[in-house]
C-alpha cells in the first residue's frame, strides 16, 4: 500500500487539485518547483540552521514518567511545543518562507483559525523582511485577541474575516481570493496539510522533521528507532502527518490519529471529520467533509479552535480509509481532564489540540512493555482564558 | 441535441451577446423562473445560473452575499432543477448551470447531467473542475446527455493551455477580465488590452464572452469590441436589490445596457 502522495497529486482517491483556473498558475508554479527547491543543498542548509537556532531544534523526546505510570505504559513525549512560537507550526512556515524568497515572491499571506499559524507565519515574515497578510475570521480575532496583538506586534496586517460563518473555513477562502487577486508577487502559506497538491505533500515534507528526530532519538534512548505507537491529534493534520511521515511504512508501528468529537460525535456539535464526513471537495482538495446532505459544507465545533476544521487532510482520509491510521474522537470534557492531569502529573501545560491526543492514551490500551510516542503540539499558553472558563464552569469559581 | 442552442446562439448571432448571471433562489426561493422569463423578454441572449454554495471561491462580496440568502431561502440543486421543470415551454434562451463540484459531487455528477439535461440546460460552468479529472472522468457523462462544458482563462493562462481549452469545448470560452474575484471594479489598461487582443488573434474556434467586472453599457460594450459578448453578474445581483419588484427590476436594469 502506499500511503505517500503519487505523480497526479493523489493519496488513494484524495487529494488533487481541484482550483479555478485563476489559481492555476500560481499552484502549477509551486508544483513544478517545490521539490526540486527543497532538494536544494543551500536551501537545507538554510533551512537546517533556522530550524536548529531559530526554531529550537531538535525538540526533546522527553520520557515522562509519571504519566506512563498512570497509564502502566512507557510514554515518550515529542515537545514540539517547545518550539518557538509555541508550536509545531513553524517547522512549515520557516520552509515556506524560504521557498517563497527562492521563488521571488514579495508579498505573503495565510490563513489562521485560533492564531498560531499567523503568528507562525507573520514571525517568519518578519525574519525575512515580507510583507504579511493573514485573514482570520471575525470571530476568532475576538475570541484569540493576545494572537491578533502578536502578530500586529509583529509588523503583519491581520484582517477580519466577515464572509461565511466567519471562521477558519471562511478565512482560507478569504486568503485563496486574495490569491486569485495576486496572482504574481504572492505566496500563500497554507498552515495545514490541507488544499491543493502540492500543499499537502509540501506541509507534510517540512512537518517530517518531527518523525526523523523521533526515531533518532527514540534510537539514542530505547536501541530501537521504531516506538509501538504513535500517537497525534489531527484538524487538518499538520502535526499528525510530520509524527507520522516516516513511520507510514513500517506496519508495525501504530498510528493513532484523534479527533476532536466535541460536545459527543452524534451531538452535532462535533469535528470528528473522519466518522462524520463524506467524501467531497474543500479547499481545492477531494477529501472527506461535514456537509450537508445538498453539499454545502458545516461548520464544525470544538473547545479547540485548532481543530475545528470540517475537513481533514487527504493523506489522512486516505490513512483513515485503509485503516493505516486509527481515528479516535476526543470529547471536549475528556480534552480537558487530560490536560489537567499532564499539568499535575508532568508539570507541562498543554495546547487544548495536544490534550485530545493525551486523553487517546485511555483508549488504546498499550501494554507495559510497549513503547508509546505522543506528539505535545504545542502549549496551552494561548488557550488559558478557555481553561479557566471551562474549569471555573465545571468546578464552580474558586 | 441540447447543446444546439448554444451553438445555434453563436451560429445567428456574431457579436454583442450579453449573457446575464443570477444566482439561483435570489432574492426569493421562487424568483428563478420568473427572472429568466424577464431576461428572455428583455432581450438577453443567453443566462448563467448559479447554484449557490457555502463556500464560493472565486466569487466576490456580492455574489457569495446572494449565495448565502438563496442558501438561507432553501435553495438546493434540487429545488432549482424541480423549478426549471416545465421552463422550456416558455424560455428558449441558452441555459447554463454555474457552481462548484461540491454539491453536483453530493447530487451525483450523472444524475445531475442527466436531470439538467432533461429540464433544458444547455451548458455547465463548474470552475474547481480541473481539466485532467474532466477528460478522464466527466467528458464522456457530459457528451452523453449533450452538456457543454465552458472553461475559464484569465490573462496568466497560457498559449499553449488557451489552446488545449479551445480543442476541449465546444460551445464558448469564458475569458476571465483580469485576475479578480467576480465583482471587483475592472479598471481598462493597456494591459488587458494586450490580452485581449492577443487572444483574439490565436485564431480560436470557440466564441469568447469576456466577464468579470463587467457591470454597465460602458463596460459591456467595450468587452464587445474584444470578443463575441460580455457576461455580466455582480452588477445584476445588485440590480435585484432594488425596491421595485423584480421582474421591474430586470427589466430597468436590461433597458441600461441595450
Amino acid at each position: 500500500m502506499e500511503y505517500g502522495v503519487n505523480e497526479r497529486g493523489y493519496y488513494g482517491q484524495f487529494g488533487g487539485a481541484f482550483i479555478p483556473e485563476m489559481l492555476y498558475p500560481n499552484v502549477e508554479e509551486l508544483r513544478e518547483k517545490y521539490l526540486s527547491i527543497m532538494a536544494e543543498p543551500e536551501f537545507q542548509q538554510e533551512l537546517q540552521e533556522l530550524l536548529r537556532d531559530y526554531v529550537g531544534r531538535p525538540t526533546p523526546l522527553y520520557h515522562a514518567k509519571r504519566l506512563s505510570e498512570r497509564y502502566n505504559t512507557k510514554i515518550y513525549l515529542k515537545r514540539e511545543d517547545l518550539n518557538h512560537t509555541g508550536a509545531h507550526k513553524i517547522n512549515n512556515t520557516v520552509g515556506q518562507i524560504l521557498l517563497a524568497k527562492r521563488l521571488g515572491k514579495k508579498r505573503i499571506i495565510a490563513e489562521t483559525g485560533a492564531g498560531q499559524h499567523g503568528v507562525a507565519t507573520a514571525t517568519v515574515c518578519a525574519l525575512a523582511g515580507l510583507e504579511c497578510i493573514v485573514y482570520m475570521g471575525k470571530i476568532d480575532t475576538e475570541r484569540q485577541r493576545p494572537n491578533v496583538e502578536k502578530m500586529r506586534l509583529l509588523g503583519a496586517t491581520v484582517v477580519p474575516v466577515t464572509s461565511g460563518s466567519q471562521t477558519l473555513k471562511d478565512a482560507t477562502n478569504e486568503a485563496i481570493r486574495d490569491w486569485i487577486n495576486h496572482p504574481e508577487d504572492t505566496h500563500y502559506i497554507i498552515g495545514s496539510v490541507v488544499g491543493p497538491h502540492p500543499y499537502p505533500d509540501m506541509v507534510a515534507r517540512f512537518q517530517s522533521v518531527i518523525s526523523e528526530e523521533i526515531r533518532k532519538q527514540l534510537l539514542e534512548k530505547e536501541g530501537r528507532e521504531l516506538p509501538d505507537y504513535v500517537v497525534a491529534c489531527v484538524g487538518g493534520g499538520s502535526n499528525a502527518a510530520g509524527a507520522f511521515y516516516h513511520f507510514l511504512n513500517e506496519p508495525e508501528v501504530k498510528l493513532v490519529a484523534v479527533e476532536a468529537a466535541g460536545l459527543g460525535v452524534d451531538s452535532g456539535h462535533s469535528a470528528a471529520t473522519s466518522v462524520l464526513g463524506k467524501t467531497g471537495i474543500i479547499h481545492g482538495s477531494k477529501t472527506l467533509l461535514m456537509q450537508t446532505e445538498d453539499g454545502q459544507i458545516t461548520e464544525p465545533y470544538s473547545i479547540s479552535a485548532g481543530l475545528d476544521y470540517p475537513g481533514v487532510g487527504p493523506q489522512h482520509a486516505h490513512l483513515a480509509q485503509t485503516g493505516r491510521a486509527r481515528f479516535i474522537a476526543i470529547t471536549d470534557a475528556d480534552a480537558m481532564e487530560a490536560l489537567r492531569e499532564l499539568s499535575r502529573l508532568e508539570g507541562i501545560i498543554p495546547a487544548i489540540e495536544s490534550s485530545h491526543a493525551l486523553a487517546a492514551l485511555k483508549e488504546i490500551n498499550a501494554g507495559p512493555d510497549d513503547v508509546v510516542v505522543l506528539n505535545l503540539s504545542g502549549r496551552g499558553d494561548k488557550d488559558l482564558n478557555t481553561i479557566l472558563t471551562y474549569f471555573e464552569q465545571q468546578d464552580g469559581p474558586k | 441535441m441540447a447543446q444546439n442552442r448554444l451553438t445555434r446562439l453563436f451560429q445567428e448571432k456574431s457579436g454583442n451577446l450579453l449573457n446575464i448571471y443570477f444566482t439561483a433562489g435570489y432574492p426569493k426561493l421562487e424568483d428563478t423562473v420568473t427572472i429568466l422569463e424577464e431576461l428572455e423578454a428583455a432581450g438577453a441572449d443567453l443566462v448563467e445560473i448559479g447554484m449557490p454554495f457555502s463556500d464560493p471561491l472565486a466569487d466576490g462580496p456580492t455574489i457569495q452575499a446572494s449565495n448565502m440568502v438563496a442558501l438561507e431561502n432553501g435553495m438546493s440543486i434540487k429545488t432549482l432543477l424541480q423549478q426549471l421543470e416545465g421552463v422550456r415551454e416558455n424560455v428558449t434562451l441558452p441555459i447554463i448551470l454555474m457552481g462548484y463540484l461540491n454539491p453536483v459531487m453530493q447530487y451525483g455528477f450523472e444524475r445531475f447531467c442527466e436531470d439538467a439535461a432533461r429540464v433544458g440546460v444547455d451548458g455547465l460552468i463548474l470552475p474547481d473542475l480541473p481539466f485532467a479529472e474532466y477528460e478522464e472522468e466527466y467528458k464522456p457523462i457530459l457528451e452523453k446527455h449533450g452538456l457543454s462544458l465552458i472553461f475559464l482563462i484569465t490573462p496568466q493562462t497560457s498559449e499553449a493551455r488557451i489552446r488545449q481549452i479551445d480543442k476541449l469545448t465546444n460551445s464558448f470560452i469564458y475569458m476571465v477580465s483580469s485576475a479578480s474575484t467576480t465583482g471587483s471594479q475592472v479598471q481598462a489598461s493597456d494591459s488587458q488590452q494586450a490580452y485581449f487582443s492577443k487572444v483574439k488573434n490565436l485564431g480560436l474556434k470557440n466564441p469568447l464572452l469576456i466577464g468579470f467586472g463587467i457591470s454597465d453599457k460602458p463596460s459591456f460594450e467595450m468587452a464587445c469590441l474584444s470578443a463575441h459578448g460580455a457576461i455580466i453578474g455582480s452588477a445584476f445581483i445588485k440590480a435585484l436589490q432594488q425596491p421595485e419588484e423584480v421582474r421591474q427590476n430586470v427589466r430597468s436594469f436590461l433597458k441600461t445596457l441595450r
